[in-house]
């Protein structure tokens, strides 16, 4: 049956072991691109494993394939999470080899992610709050289709203080599009410091329920929780669903872990080092 | 060569057609009969910007999206990226205005197969005043990578155009009016994204025009034939990719252009086509369009007639560049 050739259907075991090559991709790409955003790649890193290795219908040999789940970052500044994961689940054209190009010029792994280099990205993102837009438009054509596909946008918790954000969530109920799952990575730092230091997003549950969702909360580093929560999603029927993620930003990495210095700079060649040791 | 009509110049005379707005409405209607991908997508303008006819007869395939205009647009992406053919529609000032960055990242850089309509465009919407009159979206849609950009002069080149659109794979934005149009092509009239059309013949001087200006040009070239001027008039309906072929054969056979359109002259259609001609045969030019200010509340002749936007302002420019060109 398709269901099952499709999903890799990992052990948690797994799903760990390839979370922490992950990580450890992550932080040496960014590193040796001397930019990028490590806090907010590290805290998604097992919602983005769990969807493409245990839960989406896809196919990376037919990257096309119709009646596929998509998955938009519409955190797109995020992007080595989703390079390393797709490198990882063999997309030919996000070779694992040359994840170390990251942000160099020539390289398929822009900075945020873009479709003219890599054509298995559902989405072209990097300008904040657009994703769920997208992401309800494909599912509102798939089902006029009657196709199985589903859709799941990554939302970073600061980029929910978009107004489109909200636009798109009041659309997306009104419309009953339960084949979208919007998947909010509160690991609660923004580029300028602390969320609620910043513009207050809470009650983020509230929010999205009071918007028409279903809503999951969960911690978003538990594999199993994550599963479930998506296992969720499916049966809800009539309305879309929002999993408020709980994360920490810059996850696995002591130093980086919750300090808002590591939104968005790289790593020292010393941090790295550092890194990858905590990371083995 | 572009296809020649109006070669024996019989005068222009107003007859008012329908609005592009509705001739839009209605050519989706067809377009939606023939083809299930073509869907709509409106942020409660419907029965404004006609798309209300495709409501009625596909309501499965007609989206609203309440009054926010950048989730329109970007929704009308996200169905292109499954297939679909999706007409996203408002007033142009908000479709483009608040859509503008949906518009970039979803179509533009995103590469997708997105049309924009705008109707109410221009100052001719009249009595709803400034707030509701775009004056700069043609210069906005054309600064995104990629886009075709249309203005179509009447109901049957709306019609034209609109299937045209459709029929093209990749981000278009058509221009569409409020007010009932003069009618300027004949039903059998075919249109080509990019190709211009010359409505009436003339060797003195080129008048350039689009949408509502162009029927303003044919009677400004009737005022310049009873002085003894002949005077050239091409529909630019394609500002994006401009028939440049036309331009420059214009330029060199003229030697004086006159582009008029119902825009700011800042980035409208008059700069495109000063650039085509710089590039390629320099020759005199004026400009009638809309001079870095906004209109006001008023029936649409009246603004037109005010900001300087008829056959009278369109001669009186035309007089200037064949005086400078001799």
């Amino acid at each position: 049956m398709l269901e099952s050739y499709f999903h890799m259907a990992k052990s948690i075991d797994e799903l760990q072991t390839i979370a922490k090559r992950v990580r450890r991709d992550i932080v040496e790409m960014i590193t040796a691109a001397k930019s990028g955003h490590p806090g907010g790649s590290l805290s998604a890193v097992e919602i983005v494993v769990e969807l493409y290795f245990n839960h989406m219908r896809i196919d990376p040999a037919n990257p096309k394939w119709a009646d596929r789940d998509r998955f938009i970052l519409s955190k797109g500044h995020a992007a080595p999470v989703l390079y390393s994961v797709m490198a990882e689940r063999g997309y030919a054209d996000a070779p694992k080899g040359k994840l170390n190009t990251l942000r160099q010029f020539g390289s398929v792994f822009q900075g945020h992610p873009d479709r003219r280099f890599i054509p298995s990205l559902e989405a072209s993102t990097g300008s904040l709050g657009q994703g769920l837009s997208l992401g309800l438009g494909m599912a509102l054509g798939s089902r006029l289709d009657a196709r199985p596909s589903r859709f799941f946008v990554m939302l970073g918790d600061g980029e929910i203080q978009e107004g489109q954000v909200w636009e798109s969530a009041m659309a997306a109920a009104f419309h009953k599009a339960d084949n979208l799952v919007a998947i909010v990575d509160y690991n609660r730092i923004q580029l300028d410091g602390f969320v609620s230091d910043i513009m207050e997003i809470a009650p983020v549950v509230d929010k999205w329920r009071s918007f028409g969702w279903h809503t999951v909360e969960i911690d978003g580093h538990d594999f199993a929780a994550i599963e479930a929560a998506l296992a969720e999603a499916a049966g809800t029927k009539g309305k879309p669903t929002c999993i408020v993620a709980h994360t920490i930003k810059g996850k696995g990495v002591s130093f980086m872990e919750n300090n808002p210095k590591f939104h968005g700079v790289a790593p020292t060649q010393d941090e790295l080092k550092l890194a990858l040791q905590e990371l083995n | 060569m572009p296809a020649q009509i109006n070669t024996a110049k019989p005068k222009f005379e107003i007859k008012l057609g329908a609005a592009t707005r509705e001739a839009f409405g209605r050519t989706l209607v067809e377009l939606g009969r023939e083809n299930r991908d073509v869907v709509v997508v409106d942020a409660d303008l419907s029965k404004s910007t006609m798309t209300t006819y495709f409501a009625k007869e596909f309501p499965d395939r007609f989206f609203s999206c309440g009054i926010a205009e950048a989730n329109m647009v970007g929704v009308g992406a996200g169905l292109a990226m499954v297939g679909k053919i999706p007409f996203v529609a408002s007033f142009s000032v908000f479709a483009v205005n608040k859509g503008f960055e949906q518009m970039r990242i979803g179509a533009a850089y995103g590469r997708s197969n997105l049309k924009v309509v705008g109707t109410h465009s221009g100052i001719s919407i009249g009595e709803d005043g400034p707030s509701q009159m775009s004056i700069e979206e043609i210069s906005l849609a054309c600064s995104l990578a990629g886009f075709v950009v249309l203005a179509p002069a009447d109901e049957n080149a709306t019609k034209g155009l609109v299937r045209a659109a459709a029929a093209y794979d990749g981000p278009v934005f058509i221009r569409c009016g409020r007010p009932k149009a003069p009618v300027v092509y004949g039903a059998d009239q075919k249109f080509e994204i990019g190709k211009s059309i010359q409505v009436a013949a003339g060797t003195d001087i080129a008048l350039i025009a689009n949408g509502l200006l162009v029927a303003q040009a044919l009677l400004a070239a009737d005022l310049l034939g009873a002085e003894g001027v002949s005077a050239r008039v091409i529909d630019m309906h394609t500002v994006k990719p401009l028939d440049r072929d036309a331009i420059s054969r214009a330029a060199a056979e003229t030697g004086a252009i006159v582009v008029a359109e119902e825009h700011l002259v800042d980035g409208g259609l008059g700069v495109r086509v000063a650039q085509a001609v710089a590039e390629t045969n320099p020759c005199v030019m004026e400009f009638v369009g809309i001079h870095d200010r906004y209109a006001e509340s008023g029936s649409p002749d009246e603004m037109l007639e005010k900001y300087g936007l008829v056959a009278r302002d369109i001669a009186a420019a035309a007089r200037k560049a064949l005086a400078r060109k001799r």
